[in-house]
């Protein structure tokens, strides 16, 4: 029973043949396949429907992001630009200094985020169902 | 003055020796660095599963549910979140290896245990996360890397305890 640093440094491939029998080859089998839909189910990248607009403290409109459209919101600093296109939405232009919200991009997963906080606009890309909150958590 | 003087039986010191093997590997696991949180070998988990087979189920537990508490005490995290998470997860992984005694030994053995013990341990820890310490359904992102690891370290704890007990046999 001591010798564990010895039946460590045993174990070899030949082992999974000598040690296991049938029913643990089928608990194997089938905590893979319980693995693999877990990943799918709970880390499944939905595509996006709708993008939720929110200027200050306040949700300012939802849109399908089905469409080719160009919004323009009157933030704190002043105009900025939102793009949808084909199930993608971005900062198309921004009046910040940093443009960082500019540079993040498309977005294109739901759950999906881009905040400009010195005009406090902000996008949210929404599934047909809301995902987990992975930017708070 | 009476002093109280407790019988102990050969059971009793058996279960303490075990139980002490059980918190060493305990030790030596706690200084391992884990990328993860959570994401541990439990090579003590071993002992347990060795005693489940050679003494039974009720020194397994006995096994399992001191080396939880005197290894809090020894770490200094006794009746903090870690022992509360260490405590549901050992209470999950015997409920289930009791059930799992029931199995036909023939075609099941320490491989099969280990891993369904290991998925009930990180299935009775998450639970505790997420009904007490994050109440937050980004815990369920976590969910499959702790199943992988469960199944990972579940195969290698039964395939070394299946040669401790095939070495005891001979």
């Amino acid at each position: 029973m001591l010798n564990l640093r010895h039946s460590l440094k045993r174990l070899n491939p030949k082992l999974l043949t000598k040690y296991l029998f049938i029913g643990d080859w089928l608990i194997v089998i089938a905590s893979l396949i319980g693995v693999f839909f877990l990943f799918q189910t709970l880390w499944s990248n939905e595509s996006a429907a709708k993008v939720q607009i929110t200027v200050g403290d306040k949700i300012y409109a939802t849109y399908s992001l089905n469409q080719q459209r160009e919004i323009h919101i009157h933030g704190k600093l002043g105009d900025t630009v939102i793009s949808i296109s084909q199930g993608k939405a971005r900062f198309a232009k921004s009046p910040c200094h940093t443009q960082y919200c500019v540079h993040q991009g498309w977005l294109t997963h739901a759950g999906q985020a881009a905040i400009c906080l010195p005009n406090q606009v902000s996008l949210e890309l929404l599934g047909e169902t809301k995902p987990y909150d992975s930017l708070n958590y | 003055m009476k002093t109280i003087h407790i019988q102990t039986s050969i059971d009793d010191h058996r279960v303490a020796k075990l139980a002490a093997f059980a918190i060493a590997l305990h030790m030596v696991e706690a200084i391992i660095p884990s990328p993860l949180p959570g994401v541990k070998p439990g090579i003590a988990n071993i002992v347990t599963l060795y005693v489940l087979y050679q003494y039974g189920f009720a020194t397994a537990a006995w096994v399992s549910i001191l080396r939880v508490f005197a290894s809090s005490l020894l770490l200094g995290l006794f009746l903090s979140p870690t022992f509360a998470l260490g405590l549901s997860g050992a209470i999950c992984s015997l409920c289930i290896l009791w059930l799992a005694t029931h199995l036909p030994k023939k075609w099941f053995g320490p491989v099969s245990l280990s891993i369904l013990a290991a998925f009930a341990h990180i299935g009775g820890q998450l639970l505790m996360v997420r009904l007490w310490l994050i109440p937050h359904a980004g815990v369920a992102y976590l969910v499959p890397i702790f199943a992988v690891a469960a199944l990972f370290f579940g195969c290698i704890n039964g395939l070394i305890t299946a040669k401790l007990l095939a070495k005891d046999s001979h």
